[in-house]
């Protein structure tokens, strides 16, 4: 069958820093036009390569009508770039899509609503800026009121909504778009399970009609739920593109392609800038040995080994800490006062963070690692999944997981004081009373 | 709770009702050097572009104490500082018009033009949250901000009635050139911000900027002095495209003789910008949702 959408070697090149590069002011667009000649001449094609970033290379995929397809990966990978360039947001740099119907992203609903207009302006708006005609948003505006289940507050401006309401009402419009090609970016989160079912019935209701929806998610049992068929992405590329289920186990695996150890021997290509160098990123357990796999009790030590090549700058390393679901589950900057606000001097440095035991759940965690300063921010280096390491909960009885044997979900996993009162019944008194007697 | 309904999208689903078109709807490539400005996507979201006029409308009077007054306060009391200073004092002259109505015609255009301009300058910015999150049109956005001032236009204009009955002074067949006096004045102020809107996203200065260029053009144009104080160096002020407008704004109010050539050339330049900007306005575009 003819395919719906067939993307051609898609690309797309951000250069790093180009977000600064935004805030530029004329001034400088100036200056830098005035020495643009000079700096043809003195053009370093190494330098230029280090600072773009393909978030998308090289992927094609066709998808057929009716077809629901997952799209998942880490962070970074490339999805949302994907989606933006299928909803037109932003062009590829190289490639083609061919799309024959019309696109509706659920990218974020409730774009474009106005907190000062009422329900029923914000329908009429916000369906225009998805891209219905006035005669259609009028055709199914009862529809959507029902959908929304806010039929009683539609004439009141939507800045005295809760959180709640305000996103039924945007998914409804949106979900009556009837596109023929749905684009969702993990909006089943919102709303109570009711509404999360309705929703999830529109989806499916889509893909009947020949409609065909692509589903970004890091949600794993929803992506297997929902899609036949997903597709892979890792660092903006296609790594596998087939039945749910298996692509979905090769995700699941693939935190582990990195190991407890990274080392950039070569200073002069390790990650970084003309201020710091990152050295290398180690997963240490308490007595100092280099491990990759932890018992859930135990206290697991993240060291980063960096240079400062330049003196005189105050440095922040910090650490970015996904599980396997791509969920990003904290976040940890250097905060030792030793260091802290304080100017560093040229020299090696090794900083440690050290994750308490009986604090993460169990299961592999990636690590990214990062050199920052914080006034005003910049990064000097920031290593995506530079380290990984497990977390094993052995049946002991003395973790959080007690006596349970069964799969506890969760991204942590204390080891909570736990407290009870208890106030006996004046007849358990003598009950035990008796179990006393007994015994005695 | 089960979400049973689900599972039979695991089948593959029939394709009911679909029957795809034998070319693609879109296609999705990189624009090389040369963009179109594809008026046909323009033309298809043509609805958005009324309710984007009607959200800038409603929301500018939803929460201000004086709501429309607003739109005659300012004109008004300028039209009032100006007879006082350049007319009492200054005895600057008006072509035989009474200086408070000749300036106030002049303001009228004017304020128009220059509250469109900074709207729709800033507007690419202020609406960052759609263009990082929908297609459509990009330039509907700084389009929208120009028309949403003829609200505030009409009630200005509303305002010359008493004050030409007040002066006595008749209206002519001239008034029948207003409209298009108007729409030139649109056109250009859409030309000028639209091109201001695309730079403001680059270059976060254009903010500044703005206010400093109208205050500028504000003095290259015959608001607060007639044209005709230039004598031999008329052509020179012509060249500014506002001042034809201008001038052909008491021309049509208050039945005196248009300057044509004078209109004329505010007429291409007007459009001439105006082709130039939205060609510039579709090349800055692509880069929008990357770097806003």
């Amino acid at each position: 069958m003819k395919p719906i959408i067939t993307a051609e070697h898609l690309s797309k090149r951000y250069r790093i820093g180009a977000h600064q590069a935004s805030y530029l002011t004329l001034r400088d667009a100036l200056a830098r036009a005035a020495s643009a000649p000079m700096r043809w001449l003195r053009r370093d094609e190494s330098a230029e390569a280090a600072r773009t970033l393909w978030a998308l290379k090289d992927v094609s995929f066709s998808v057929r009508p009716g077809e629901v397809v997952g799209i998942i990966g880490r962070n970074g990978a490339g999805k949302s770039t994907l989606l933006k360039i299928l909803s037109r947001i932003t062009e590829p740099t190289s490639g083609r899509v061919d799309l024959y119907g019309r696109v509706g992203s659920l990218l974020e609903v409730g774009t474009g609503f106005n907190a000062e207009l009422t329900g029923r302006e914000n329908i009429y708006l916000n369906g225009a800026i998805l891209g219905m005609r006035r005669t259609e948003i009028m055709r199914k505006f009862d529809e959507i009121v029902a959908f929304s289940e806010i039929d009683r507050f539609i004439d009141t401006p939507v800045k005295h909504y809760s959180s709640g309401m305000y996103m039924r009402l945007a998914f409804a419009v949106a979900a009556h778009l009837e596109p023929e090609i749905l684009l969702v970016d993990e909006v089943l989160a919102v709303g109570d399970m009711g509404f999360q079912r309705k929703c999830l019935n529109k989806m499916e209701d889509v893909s009947q009609h020949g409609r065909s929806v692509l589903f970004v998610s890091h949600n794993m049992p929803s992506i297997t739920r929902l899609c036949p068929r997903t597709i892979l992405l890792e660092q903006g590329q296609v790594v596998e593109d087939g039945p749910s289920a298996q692509v979905v186990s090769t995700y699941l695996g693939s935190g582990l392609g990195t190991t407890a150890v990274r080392e950039w021997p070569d200073l002069a290509n390790a990650p970084g800038n003309e201020i710091v160098r990152l050295c290398a990123v180690r997963v240490r357990n308490e007595a100092g040995e280099v491990a990759d796999a932890f018992d859930i009790r135990r206290p697991i030590g993240i060291e980063m080994e960096y240079e400062v090549i330049q003196p005189g700058t105050v440095l922040v390393p910090n650490l970015h800490f996904y599980n396997e679901e791509g969920v990003y589950v904290f976040v940890a900057h250097d905060c030792d006062p030793e260091w802290r606000r304080k100017p560093r001097p040229t020299g090696r440095y090794f900083s440690t963070a050290w994750i308490p035991g009986n604090y993460l759940s169990e299961g592999a965690l990636v690590v990214g690692a990062a050199l920052s300063t914080h006034d005003p921010v910049v990064v000097h280096c920031y290593e995506r999944d530079a380290v990984a390491f497990h977390i094993i909960d052995s049946l002991d009885g003395d973790s959080a997981r007690g006596d349970f044997a069964q799969p506890m979900p969760g991204v942590v996993r204390p080891l909570l004081p736990w407290q009870t009162r208890y106030i006996p019944h004046p007849q358990a008194q003598t009950e035990s009373m008796a179990v006393a007697g007994e015994r005695a | 709770m089960k979400l049973t309904t689900s599972e039979s999208v695991l089948e593959p689903a029939s394709p009911v009702g679909v029957t795809l078109p034998e070319r693609p709807l879109v296609s999705i490539k990189p624009s090389g050097a040369w963009v179109k400005l594809n008026l046909r996507d323009l033309w298809l979201y043509r609805d958005l572009l009324y309710f984007l006029v009607w959200r800038d409308v409603k929301v500018r009077y939803k929460q201000t104490a004086l709501g429309a007054t607003w739109a005659v306060v300012q004109p008004l009391f300028t039209m009032l500082v100006f007879s006082l200073i350049f007319g009492r004092l200054g005895g600057m002259k008006s072509d035989g018009i009474p200086y408070p109505l000749f300036a106030y015609a002049g303001l009228l255009p004017w304020t128009f033009f220059a509250n469109a301009v900074t709207a729709s300058g800033n507007s690419l910015i202020g609406n960052s949250n759609l263009i990082t999150k929908v297609y459509f049109p990009r330039m509907l956005i700084p389009a929208a901000a120009v028309l949403a001032g003829l609200v505030d236009f009409a009630i200005t204009f509303l305002l010359l009635v008493p004050l030409m009955f007040y002066y006595h002074v008749a209206l002519t067949w001239h008034v029948l050139l207003l409209p298009v006096l108007l729409a030139l004045t649109a056109l250009l102020a859409m030309s000028v911000g639209m091109w201001m809107s695309g730079l403001n996203v680059k270059y976060r200065d254009v903010r500044h900027t703005l206010p400093f260029l109208i205050q500028l053009w504000f003095f290259a144009s015959p608001i607060i002095y007639p044209a005709s104080i230039f004598a031999r160096w008329r052509w020179l002020l012509a060249l500014n495209p506002m001042s034809g407008i201008i001038e052909g704004y008491r021309a049509a109010l208050f039945g005196r003789p248009f300057d044509w050539p004078a209109l004329a050339l505010s007429a291409g330049l007007t459009l001439t910008s105006l082709v130039y900007s939205a060609y510039s306005f579709r090349r800055m575009e692509r880069r929008f949702a990357d770097v806003i």
